[in-house]
């Protein structure tokens, strides 16, 4: 028995869901930033996988600019997050829920 | 065989780590659980030959993203516990339904693919190393790796302007804050 592409796939779909569900179901930005990574973090596994399976290089390349995209959302967001705590002392998402500043 | 035992070991570990990131009241043990999550698809990026991308997934996710999550968890602050109550009826309910049948059509539609698999029509047992990488990256895809430059360098000015430009909201509420 080895370990095929499929078992990559799989895995990554539930990882993928289980991101989905914390965005769906927690309320603290913070937490809700860790879900989004989570589901980037599976769809390179889905790259890497493919990429092994198909013997492409850039399945890893992808990977790679999927990481730099994520570092960059990161960055951003969170900055956005310190903004908005600085001035409503809250990261939940309920009490950001009126559109005045 | 050591390849199916690393894979069930760490696959379950994985979970573990997203169902505590999940679950968790505590932001820090979120970011606990992500970071089990970040070491355990370094692991999987090693069983599939992505050394490089396995050393940078350490180096950029363990280290940076994680370390800035902390840091802005410990700035917001750390005591400040999630309640758990339902604001929209039924929430629970329809996010599991909703995952669910995600993870369903996502494994359902990719299940023919996957089992049957293709022919790997590039280098057979192809290896991640910083040469096949950079080979790659550097010489088919240099356009796209300048735009991640420039990507990189328009968040930073961004998270730097964000930074210069708040503080006209942190004055007005500056006497609450140091109450």
């Amino acid at each position: 028995m080895t370990v095929t592409v499929a078992w990559y796939m799989i895995f990554a779909a539930v990882l993928f869901s289980m991101g989905a569900a914390g965005v769906l179901l927690r309320r603290n930005a913070l937490v809700m930033f860790m879900s989004i990574e989570l589901m980037l973090n599976s769809v390179n596994l889905t790259f890497i996988a493919a990429g092994s399976e198909l013997g492409l290089i850039e399945g890893q390349v992808a990977a790679l600019f999927v990481m730099v995209v994520a570092a960059a959302e990161v960055t951003v967001g969170l900055a956005i997050l310190v903004a908005v705590f600085r001035r409503l002392s809250t990261a939940n998402v309920d009490d950001l829920s009126d559109l005045r500043g | 065989m050591t390849e199916v035992i690393l894979f069930g070991l760490f696959a379950a570990v994985a979970l573990a780590g997203a169902v505590v990131m999940l679950t968790a009241r505590n932001p820090v043990y979120s970011a606990m659980g992500l970071l089990i999550v970040m070491f355990s698809m370094a692991l999987f990026y090693v069983l599939l030959d992505a050394h490089f991308v396995a050393a940078v997934q350490l180096l950029v996710y363990a280290g940076a993203v994680m370390t800035l999550f902390l840091f802005v968890i410990m700035m917001i602050g750390v005591d400040k516990r999630e309640d758990n109550a339902e604001t929209i009826p039924f929430q629970r309910v329809i996010t599991f339904v909703v995952a669910g049948g995600l993870a369903a059509v996502i494994i359902l539609a990719g299940r023919q693919a996957w089992v049957t698999g293709s022919d790997a029509f590039g280098t057979p047992d192809l290896v991640g190393t910083i040469e096949t990488v950079a080979d790659s990256l550097f010489g088919t895809w240099t356009i796209a790796f300048l735009s991640t430059v420039f990507l990189l360098t328009i968040a930073a000015l961004g998270t730097i302007a964000l930074a210069l430009f708040g503080p006209t909201a942190v004055r007005e509420t500056e006497p609450e804050d140091g109450a």
